[in-house]
């Protein structure tokens, strides 16, 4: 088959701690904004993050991308990172409060530098009821 | 414009071969996937097309003849069946996902009555799948 683009979509997931609170808000304002999420002592998610890369596809793998390469880049420079730890103690939240949104934005840097695919969309489930997508800054795609 | 999407499962066998390349640079490639003995997944389909509701039916297209359709077109030729030796496209084309998908569409494409044919997705697990939107997409 000739060299044909495809979208491929890999799912991982990390479990991690996270609290939401702005110190520039009072205790009551950080109450009143993030309800249940300010709890002191935070509280945590079992995260599912699905990242889509398209490219063409190559005549002599079949592939957009090998896997292996993927899932080596996702332990090293995501599950390393996140998994089993408190979000608010990593350097991206240290100025930033750690929303799915905001957690989507770090997450969508990290795999835009992945050399050998063009990163589509990250999309975060926070819970089964929660998810987020973000497209890099661009509108998001019909697709 | 409404998108539709119609589910459906397969079961097959198959591996990962270059016929170029020696043994070692495929089992470098294709890891454990490079096992002539092959391996099988449980293969989820979705197929998504794109068109107006009609007025009379209130239907994008008639769901029973998409299924028809996916049942003829591939669940009847993939499921139970070993990718690389029993489907012709795959004689010479590597049955990854992404070919999978690519293959899929071109059985389906044009076929649907009153529709386009959109989207076809395939899961090879759960947590891994390709999406192919035409040729010239």
């Amino acid at each position: 088959m000739s060299r044909l683009i495809a979208h491929l979509s890999r799912r991982y997931r990390f479990s991690a701690s996270h609290r939401l609170h702005v110190d520039t808000l009072s205790p009551e304002q950080n109450r009143e904004t993030f309800g249940k999420c300010n709890n002191p002592f935070g509280h945590g998610h079992n995260y599912v993050v699905q990242v889509t890369f398209s490219g063409p596809v190559d005549p002599a793998t079949g592939m957009v991308t090998n896997l292996s390469d993927l899932d080596s880049f996702a332990q090293h420079e995501m599950l390393n990172l996140f998994d089993h730890a408190n979000l608010n103690t990593l350097e991206p939240f240290l100025d930033c409060v750690s929303t799915t949104e905001n957690l989507s934005v770090e997450i969508w840097r990290i795999f835009s530098s992945y050399p050998h695919a063009k990163l589509e969309r990250v999309h975060i489930e926070e819970t089964a009821k929660n998810s987020f997508d973000t497209f890099g800054g661009g509108a998001p795609s019909h697709r | 414009m409404i998108l539709l999407t119609r589910k459906a499962d397969f079961s097959a066998a198959h591996f990962y071969w270059n016929p170029a390349w020696s043994e070692e640079e495929n089992e470098r490639v294709f890891g454990k996937c490079a096992n002539r003995q092959g391996h099988g997944h449980n293969y989820t389909l979705e197929v998504t097309v794109e068109g107006a509701i009609d007025p009379v039916s209130g239907f994008v297209g008639d769901l029973k003849q998409l299924k028809d359709i996916i049942e003829r077109e591939v669940v009847s030729v993939y499921d139970h069946r070993h990718l690389n030796h029993e489907v012709p496209e795959f004689a010479t084309t590597i049955p990854t996902t992404e070919n999978i998908a690519i293959a899929i569409w071109r059985r389906l494409n044009g076929k649907i009555e009153h529709a386009k044919l959109h989207r076809v997705r395939v899961y090879e697990m759960p947590d891994l799948f390709a999406d192919f939107y035409g040729e010239g997409a």
